[in-house]
């Protein structure tokens, strides 16, 4: 595929490599003859220098068969011209790093009228990220579909489970609980079960459910959530406003430590849930008189990626807090992985690993509909999620009547702001979303999931 | 410095040596010469540690900018030791200096000889001669890119290290589609050349030749007049395309892309009006020496092309013009062919920004504070690409003294004669003048001279830079 990268930042450039060793024919654009070179001599990329919302520059980079242009620069509305500019003189798709709160709700406006395929917003996506590890501290892995409104959660069966020896297809009944079971790894294999599946001990095991539904779930299977109730968020910058307002949504006690008197006074009126403290977080005393030994969570979320981690490794001292540290430099990624802090949370790399997400999935189906595309159990099963037209073979028939292929899955439905967790009676409706759970390669449609 | 890698592009090398053998094998076989028997035999030599080496692949990729450079140096002196094997195999050169040498010239495009009488020469090896022409023009180690599975911008160093000019850029993301881009437009322009000539009553045998010598630029004959048999339309065609391969190939690319304010840039504008500017002034300088004014015409068009293409087909002997002309052909010998082409010499791309630099800096002594840059084509030309033309300039005059002062010393040759000899090597023409000029050959340097003039060769083709690299006792230290 030919993509168009404009800005050679760091997501830029991690986006860039990852890019082209994926396979991809990469163009990268940036105004700084430097950074082009280095880049354009690392990898195998080709670099032009130029700004990236002028049509020649565009043109010089082959924009007229181009799939998708990525602008990554350090401002939105460049980033957002470079794609309208795209778009009009191509017939790529585009994606916007766009990351001022303020056109934060502005994404649905920014994909129906201006036909951005994808904003990205990092700060929100890491904040949401770093939300999710809170709600479910013990959950191995979640992805989320359907913009968040429902999750893939994987855990382990806890000891003493009533799951233990209960057919899959009994699971919903004796639970009185809204789940679906997607995937159960056993040993080295991954297996997408059938009804009469039934469950082992040290199965690992992964629902798809609503959040809501999930924590309801876990807590009939005696699994323990370690849900965390409290928790202290240290920087007030963009990912903690976003942090603390996703927490606070979900019930759970925040406190905002943020050193800039302004700020915090502004942050307080955005945030009427949130407790917001006045203070430097180097200040233990303060912390502590916060109540940090008590929290069940921290997170660290300076500028300063050595004061993060030091705070962290503070916190996990003092309390028994799950800890969550933020570290801009991708560098030191190896070293930081050994000091035992619990999450690192690296938003650059979540920016990039969404867009290569994207990519992975508009590759995989030119000319389909599929949505995103995950690597559930890397190289055995995958996720997709798609678009349902209404020629589609599938709609209009409950799913107990469509002939699936073997070991696929409908795992959920999307329609308008609703998940429905599928079941034999549900009707797939033109306009829906699908989410797929399949172990077979190279599905491009909705289509290639039934027996042919 | 990554050894295991080193050898394992090498290996590929040698892979590619041996398969290059296969065109004169055929001209062999379809000749029914005993040539045939050398080429197979080197066939042999070279594809079995080829592929010995090429079965294990080293575990660290990583390459280096002084790998790049490493790399492409011994591959070139490897690449010529190996391709010197039939000349000596088939007795045509029993001494393995001469052969060296006469496969160096071949595969740098110089098109030197220490061959006297080339038409009693085996056609098979002829054919050897012109492809060695065609193989190194465009670069061998490009040619290896577009196959060989070298993973992302580990290559682009190679390709830096072995493409003409100050500054090389990728025409396409990756290095792979470039080449492979490079390589098609330089196989169907010395197809054009072929079909062309075989309309100008060539046989098919001079006509692909010809047309593997002009690609390359090279200039290795098989009459031996050179050139001054053929027709005048075969001059003309020969002398238009000697001019098309030393203009930038990313020129045609973009024609093909109809971007034509990119195909034609300051460099090529530069070099057409030299080419022209040249011209015109010799033929008025050397107009009574012909019979008729096209004869005059076509005769310095064809050795102005010969010469600033570097190639160095020969249809006058200009060894006897008056000084006026062979200082000017000396002159454009240095200024060579435009960047990114098939071509040698200094580049013009480096001749302009060198020009512009002394504007610059004279611009500089009478305002001391007015900020000047150097641009080209509307960009501007950043000051690495200014510093590594002002290195290159005097990296080139150390080699040229040099060499110069070895070879004197050597062989007693007078000063013409030595200094021609080596402008003609280091540029990769071939012909200079005097005892190396037009009508002669370099049979009688000794065989440290020919050293000399080997390392020069391979030295101007490369720019310099990658066998500076290879001496330079920094590259070998961890």
């Amino acid at each position: 595929m030919n993509i168009i990268i404009v800005g050679c930042g760091k997501v830029g450039e991690t986006l860039a490599r990852q890019l082209d060793e994926e396979g991809n024919r990469v163009t990268v654009i940036d105004k700084s003859p430097r950074r082009v070179s280095a880049l354009a001599d690392a990898s195998d990329v080709m670099g032009i220098v130029g700004n990236g919302a002028v049509y020649d520059v565009l043109r010089e980079a082959g924009i007229s068969n181009t799939h998708l242009l990525i602008a990554v620069t350090n401002s939105d509305e460049l980033n957002i011209l470079c794609c309208l500019v795209a778009a009009k003189s191509g017939s790529c798709r585009t994606i916007a790093r766009v990351r001022n709160p303020e056109y934060n709700d502005e994404a649905a406006f920014f994909h129906e009228r201006l036909g951005l395929a994808m904003t990205i917003n990092p700060e929100f996506t890491a904040a949401n990220e770093i939300a999710r590890i809170l709600r479910f501290p013990s959950a191995m892995k979640i992805d989320s579909f359907a913009k968040g409104r429902a999750e893939l959660l994987k855990f382990k069966m806890p000891e003493k489970c009533p799951l233990e020896g209960m057919a899959v297809k009994d699971v919903v009944g004796r639970l009185h609980c809204d789940v679906l079971v997607c995937i159960v790894e056993r040993g080295q294999e991954a297996l997408i079960p059938n009804g009469d599946f039934r469950f082992e001990p040290r199965d690992i095991v992964s629902i798809v459910a609503s959040p809501r539904n999930a924590a309801e779930f876990f807590r009939k299977i005696n699994y323990r959530l370690n849900s965390v109730k409290s928790v202290m968020v240290v920087g007030g910058g963009r990912i903690g406003y976003y942090v603390s307002s996703l927490l606070s949504r979900s019930n759970i006690k925040v406190k905002l430590v943020e050193k800039d008197a302004e700020r915090a006074k502004e942050l307080d009126s955005k945030l009427p849930d949130v407790s917001v403290i006045n203070a430097d977080a180097v200040d233990h005393a303060a912390l502590l008189e916060e109540g940090l030994a008590d929290m069940d969570g921290f997170v660290s979320l300076t500028n300063i990626d050595e004061e993060n981690i030091l705070l962290s490794m503070y916190a996990k001292e003092v309390s028994r807090a799950k800890v969550v540290t933020k570290v801009n430099r991708l560098d030191f990624d190896s070293v930081i992985s050994r000091l035992d802090l619990d999450s690192i949370i690296y938003p650059k790399n979540l920016t990039s690993d969404v867009i290569v997400r994207y990519v992975r999935a508009m590759k995989n189906t030119i000319g389909s509909n599929m949505e995103t595309l995950y690597n559930v159990i890397k190289g055995k099963i995958e996720a997709a999620e798609f678009l349902i037209t209404e020629k589609s073979p599938v709609v209009g028939k409950p799913l107990m009547e469509l002939k699936f292929r073997e070991h696929t899955l409908v795992a959920a439905i999307t329609r308008g702001k609703k998940v429905i967790i599928p079941r034999g009676q549900d009707v797939i409706e033109p306009g829906d979303s699908v989410v797929i759970v399949t172990d077979l390669k190279a599905i491009s449609d909705i289509k290639d999931i039934l027996v042919k | 410095m990554n050894f295991a890698m080193i050898i394992y592009v090498l290996g590929w090398l040698l892979i590619f040596d041996g398969i290059f053998m296969t065109v004169p094998l055929m001209t062999a076989f379809v000749c029914r010469e005993d040539a045939a028997a050398a080429f197979l035999l080197t066939m042999a030599v070279c594809l079995l540690p080829g592929m010995l080496i090429v079965s294990k692949k080293p575990r660290d990729k990583t390459l280096y900018a002084r790998d790049g450079y490493v790399i492409v140096a011994l591959s070139w002196i490897v690449m010529s030791l190996f391709g010197a094997l039939p000349f000596v195999i088939s007795g045509v050169l029993p001494s393995y200096a001469d052969a060296l040498f006469e496969t160096v010239s071949g595969f740098t495009t110089t098109g030197a000889t220490v061959i006297k009488d080339v038409e009693a020469l085996p056609r098979s090896i002829i054919m050897w001669r012109s492809f060695t022409h065609w193989v190194g023009g465009m670069g061998v180690l490009v040619f290896l890119m577009a196959f060989i599975p070298l993973s992302g911008g580990q290559n682009m160093h190679i390709m830096k290290a072995e493409s003409t000019g100050p500054s090389v850029n990728k025409l396409m993301p990756g290095v792979k589609t470039t080449a492979l881009v490079l390589y098609t437009l330089y196989f169907l322009l010395t197809l054009v050349e072929f079909v062309m000539l075989l309309f100008g009553g060539m046989s098919v045998f001079e006509a692909v030749n010809t047309a593997f010598s002009t690609a390359g630029t090279g200039g290795f004959g098989f009459r031996n007049d050179s050139f001054a048999s053929f027709s005048p339309y075969c001059q003309y065609v020969v002398a238009a395309f000697m001019l098309m391969f030393s203009i930038s190939f990313s020129s045609y690319h973009f024609i093909i892309k109809r971007r034509f304010k990119a195909a034609f840039t300051l460099e090529v504008k530069v070099f057409l009006a030299v080419v022209i500017g040249v011209t015109a002034m010799i033929t008025l300088n050397v107009r009574d020496m012909f019979p008729t004014l096209e004869e005059c015409f076509r005769n310095v068009l064809f050795t102005v092309s010969s010469v600033i293409s570097t190639t160095g087909f020969v249809t006058a002997d200009f060894d006897l013009w008056p000084s006026f002309s062979k200082v000017l052909l000396v002159t454009i010998m240095f200024i060579g062919a435009c960047a990114g082409s098939t071509g040698g010499g200094m580049k013009v791309s480096r001749i302009i920004i060198m020009v512009k630099g002394i504007g610059k800096e004279l611009r500089q002594m009478v305002h001391p504070r007015q900020i000047r840059r150097i641009t080209m084509d509307g960009t501007q030309v950043s000051h690495e690409v200014v510093r590594a033309v002002n290195v290159y300039m005097v990296s080139f005059v150390l080699v040229f003294v040099i060499s110069l002062l070895l070879i004197v010393l050597l062989d007693e040759t007078g000063l013409v004669t030595g200094f021609t000899a080596v402008a003609a090597t280091i540029n990769n023409i071939g012909p200079g003048l005097e005892a190396v000029g037009p009508t002669c050959n370099f049979a009688f340097f000794s065989m440290p001279s020919k050293l000399v003039l080997i390392f020069d060769m391979i030295a101007g083709r490369l720019e310099l830079f990658p066998m500076l690299v290879l001496i330079h006792p920094a590259t070998w230290k961890k």
